[in-house]
C-alpha cells in the first residue's frame, strides 16, 4: 500500500466516522441555537440510541446479517424505532431538567445537564452491564476493493444515511412552518411568541429532532463498530460538540462540516501522529478554535458574554 | 457605622453569635480528637482523603461559587499537583524535595497552569469556558498516561517520599496526615474568608451577578477571573501533594472527568459560595462513597444471603454512586439551587422571581448587543 493509498484509505475511514459525529453535532447546534444551552447530556442520548437499536434488533430476532431485500425493511424499522425513542427521551429531558430552569442563572441548566448525563450513563450501565456489549451485524458488509483502498458497504451506508438525514433536516428547517417557527424562536424568543408561536412546543420539537438524529448516530455507530458501551457517549459527545463549535455553533451546515472535519482529523492523526494522542489532539483543536475563532468557521459573530 | 451594621445583618458570618461560635468550637474539638478516639487506622485514612476533597471543594468553590465560572476540568490541577510531587519527591528523577517545600511549589505550579489555560480562554462566555476546561481536563491525564518515559504510563510513579517532621517519618500512619490536612483546611478557611471579603472577592461576586455591570463599574473582569482560576487551582495542586504523598503512588486514572464532577457535586450539594456548606457537601459525598455505600452493599448482601433473594445479592450500591451524584445535581438545581447550607446572598440571587430574572436577562442582552454594534 503506497503512502498515497494509505492517505485515501484514512480519508475514507475519517469520512464515515465524521458522518457519525456530524449527526450528533446537529443536536448540539440546534439546541444551542434555540436556547443557548450546551446540552451536556446529548452525547449520552446518542449512547442510549445505540442501546435502543440493540434492543430493537434483539426483539426483531436479528442476530446476524439479514439477507436479501428484507435488510432494508429491518434497518428502517430499527432506525425509525430508535429515532422515536431517543426523540422522546430528549423531550422528556428538556421538560424535566431544562425548562424549569429557563430563567435561572446560566450555570444552573448546565449543572443539571451534567447530572442528566450521569443518570443516563448509569441507568444504561445498570441494565446492560459495565462491559461493552456486542452489536449484531444487521447488514451484509460486502467490500469494495478499489485498488488497495477498501470501502465497506457499512461506510457507504453511514455516509448515505447521514446525507439523507441532513438534507431532510435542512429542508425541514428552511421550508416548513415548524422549521420557520424554530428559526424565529432562535432569533428572538419574545418576538416569536408575540407572532403566535408556541415557544415551549417549538423548543420541545427542537429537542425531539436533535435527539432523534443522535439516535440515528447511535444506530449506525453500533453497526459500524459492532460494539456499544455505556461510556461511549461521553467522548463521542465531546468530539461532536467540538465539531459543532468548529463549524460555528447554531449553524446547521457548520455542524455537518465540523463533524466531517473532526472525523478526518481523527483518522489522520491516528495514522500520522499517534493513536494514543487522538483525543488530546481533538480537544486541543477545540480549545484553539474557541480561543481564536469562537464563532467557528461558518458562524456569525456572537456576543462574548451574556 | 450604620452601613457596617447593615452588612453584618445582610451577610451573617459564621462564628459571629454565641450559638454558632459554640457550634464551631465543638466541630473543631471533635475534629482534633477524632483520630485519638477512633483507633481504626482505615477510618482515619478515609478521613484524610475526605479532608483532601474538602480542600479541593473549597478551591473549586472560589471558581464556581464566588466567580460563577463553571470549571469542569478541575481534577487536572489535582493531577498536576500529584505528579509534581511524583517527579520531585521520588526516585523517578532522583530528586527528593521535602513535602513541606512541595506544598507551595505544587500550589504555584497548579496556579501557573491555571493562568496558562485561563489567560486566553477567560474572555469566553461562561458555557464555552466550561467546555474549554473540560477539554483541558481530558488532555492532562492523557498526557500523563502517554508520556511513559517520564511517568511510567498507566503504572504511574511509585515509592513517593513520605513527609518528615524533623526525624519523624509519617510512613503509612494516617494520623499525622490527618493533622496536616486539618491544618491546611483551617488555613484555607481563614484565607478564603479573607479573600471573600477583600476587594477581589467582591469583584468576583459582582462578576458572578452581572458581568457587564461589573465591567462598567471599572472592575478588570478578565484579571479578577484569572485570579479566581489561579487561586482555585492552587488548592487543587496542594491537595494533590497531600493525596499522593499519603498514597505513596500517583497513577493517571484518578483525575478524569468523574473526579471533577465529583468535586463539583460537593460544591453544588453543600451550597455554592458558602464555606461551611461546601465543607459539609464534601464530607457527605465522600463518606457516602467510602463508608455508607460500601456498608449498604454489605448489608444488602447479608440480607440477600439470609433471605435467598438473588436481587439483593447482586446489588452494588458503590456502582450506583454516579447515578446518585447525577440525581443530586439535577434535584438540587431544580429544588434547592442554593445548596444544603446556603450563602444568604446566593439564595437571594437564585430565588429572584422569574419576571425579575427575565427582565434582567433581557436588559443584559440589549446592553451587549448595543455594545456589539457600537
Amino acid at each position: 500500500m503506497s503512502a498515497f493509498e494509505l492517505l485515501i484509505q484514512q480519508l475514507v475511514n475519517g469520512l464515515s466516522l465524521g458522518a457519525i459525529y456530524a449527526l450528533i453535532a446537529l443536536g448540539y447546534t440546534m439546541v444551542y441555537g434555540i436556547i443557548e444551552l450546551i446540552n451536556f447530556a446529548h452525547g449520552d442520548v446518542f449512547m442510549v440510541g445505540s442501546f435502543v437499536a440493540l434492543l430493537l434488533a434483539g426483539s426483531l430476532g436479528v442476530s446476524g446479517a439479514v439477507a436479501g431485500p428484507a435488510v432494508v425493511i429491518v434497518m428502517l424499522a430499527i432506525l425509525l424505532g430508535t429515532m422515536l425513542a431517543t426523540g422522546l427521551l430528549g423531550v422528556v429531558i428538556e421538560r424535566a431538567a431544562y425548562r424549569p430552569l429557563r430563567h435561572a442563572p446560566r450555570l444552573a441548566p448546565l449543572i443539571t445537564a451534567i447530572g442528566v448525563s450521569f443518570i443516563l450513563q448509569n441507568v444504561v450501565q445498570l441494565r446492560a452491564g459495565p462491559s461493552p456489549v456486542s452489536f449484531p451485524d444487521v447488514m451484509p458488509n460486502p467490500i469494495i476493493d478499489a485498488g488497495n483502498v477498501i470501502i465497506s458497504a457499512k461506510q457507504l451506508m453511514i455516509v448515505g444515511v447521514s446525507i439523507v438525514m441532513m438534507a431532510g433536516l435542512q429542508w425541514f428547517v428552511l421550508n416548513t412552518r415548524l422549521g420557520r417557527a424554530m428559526r424565529a424562536t432562535a432569533q428572538d424568543r419574545q418576538a416569536a411568541a408575540l407572532m403566535g408561536i408556541n415557544i415551549n412546543s417549538t423548543i420541545a420539537l427542537t429537542f425531539f429532532i436533535g435527539s432523534a438524529l443522535a439516535g440515528v448516530g447511535g444506530f449506525v455507530f453500533g453497526i459500524y463498530y459492532n460494539s456499544v458501551w455505556f461510556i461511549n457517549g461521553y467522548i463521542a459527545g465531546l468530539k461532536a460538540f467540538t465539531a459543532a463549535v468548529l463549524g460555528g455553533i447554531g449553524n446547521i451546515a457548520g455542524a455537518m462540516m465540523g463533524g466531517v472535519l473532526i472525523g478526518l482529523l481523527e483518522a489522520l492523526s491516528a495514522q500520522y501522529v499517534s493513536e494514543r494522542y487522538v483525543d488530546a489532539i481533538v480537544f486541543a483543536i477545540l480549545i484553539l478554535v474557541l480561543v481564536f475563532r469562537p464563532s467557528g468557521l461558518l458562524g456569525q459573530h456572537l456576543p462574548e458574554s451574556a | 457605622m450604620a452601613s457596617l451594621e447593615a452588612r453584618t445583618t445582610l451577610f451573617p458570618r459564621f462564628g459571629r453569635d454565641a450559638r454558632s461560635r459554640a457550634l464551631l468550637a465543638a466541630i473543631v474539638v471533635l475534629a482534633i480528637v477524632y483520630p485519638i478516639v477512633d483507633s481504626n487506622a482505615s477510618h482515619v485514612s478515609a478521613a484524610v482523603d475526605a479532608g483532601v476533597f474538602v480542600l479541593l471543594a473549597l478551591g473549586l468553590n472560589i471558581v464556581v461559587g464566588y466567580a460563577g465560572l463553571l470549571d469542569l476540568g478541575y481534577a487536572a490541577f489535582f493531577a498536576i499537583g500529584s505528579y509534581a510531587y511524583g517527579f520531585f519527591a521520588s526516585p523517578q528523577l532522583g530528586v527528593h524535595l521535602a513535602f513541606w517545600l512541595m506544598l507551595p511549589i505544587a500550589g504555584l505550579a497548579a496556579a501557573m497552569f491555571g493562568i496558562i489555560l485561563g489567560a486566553p480562554t477567560l474572555r469566553l462566555r461562561g458555557d464555552y469556558l466550561a467546555i474549554v476546561t473540560l477539554g483541558f481536563g481530558e488532555i492532562v491525564p492523557v498526557i500523563f498516561l502517554n508520556a511513559d518515559k517520564y511517568t511510567n504510563g498507566p503504572n504511574g510513579i511509585n515509592a513517593l517520599d513520605p513527609p518528615f517532621i524533623g526525624g519523624y517519618n509519617f510512613g503509612h500512619n494516617p494520623t499525622p496526615f490527618y493533622f496536616v490536612v486539618l491544618g491546611l483546611i483551617a488555613l484555607s478557611v481563614i484565607v478564603i474568608r479573607r479573600l471573600r471579603d477583600s476587594p477581589l472577592g467582591r469583584a468576583w461576586m459582582a462578576i458572578r451577578e452581572d458581568e457587564v455591570a461589573a465591567a462598567a463599574m471599572g472592575i478588570d473582569t478578565v484579571r479578577a477571573k484569572l485570579y479566581a482560576f489561579a487561586i482555585g487551582a492552587s488548592f487543587s495542586g496542594i491537595g494533590g501533594v497531600v493525596y499522593s504523598s499519603k498514597l505513596g503512588l500517583v497513577t493517571p486514572d484518578n483525575f478524569r472527568f468523574s473526579t471533577s464532577a465529583f468535586i463539583l457535586s460537593m460544591v453544588v450539594l453543600g451550597g455554592m459560595g458558602n464555606i461551611p456548606g461546601v465543607i459539609l457537601g464534601a464530607v457527605i459525598l465522600f463518606e457516602l462513597q467510602s463508608l455508607i455505600l460500601t456498608q449498604l452493599t454489605l448489608w444488602s448482601h447479608q440480607l440477600g444471603a439470609f433471605t435467598h433473594i438473588g436481587f439483593l445479592n447482586e446489588l452494588d450500591f458503590v456502582n450506583l454512586k454516579f447515578l446518585l451524584y447525577g440525581l443530586a445535581l439535577v434535584l438540587m438545581m431544580l429544588f434547592r439551587p442554593e445548596g444544603l447550607l446556603p450563602s444568604a446572598r446566593r439564595q437571594l440571587e437564585l430565588h429572584a422571581p422569574p419576571e425579575v430574572a427575565a427582565a434582567e436577562r433581557q436588559e443584559l442582552y440589549d446592553v451587549s448587543t448595543e455594545a456589539q454594534s457600537a
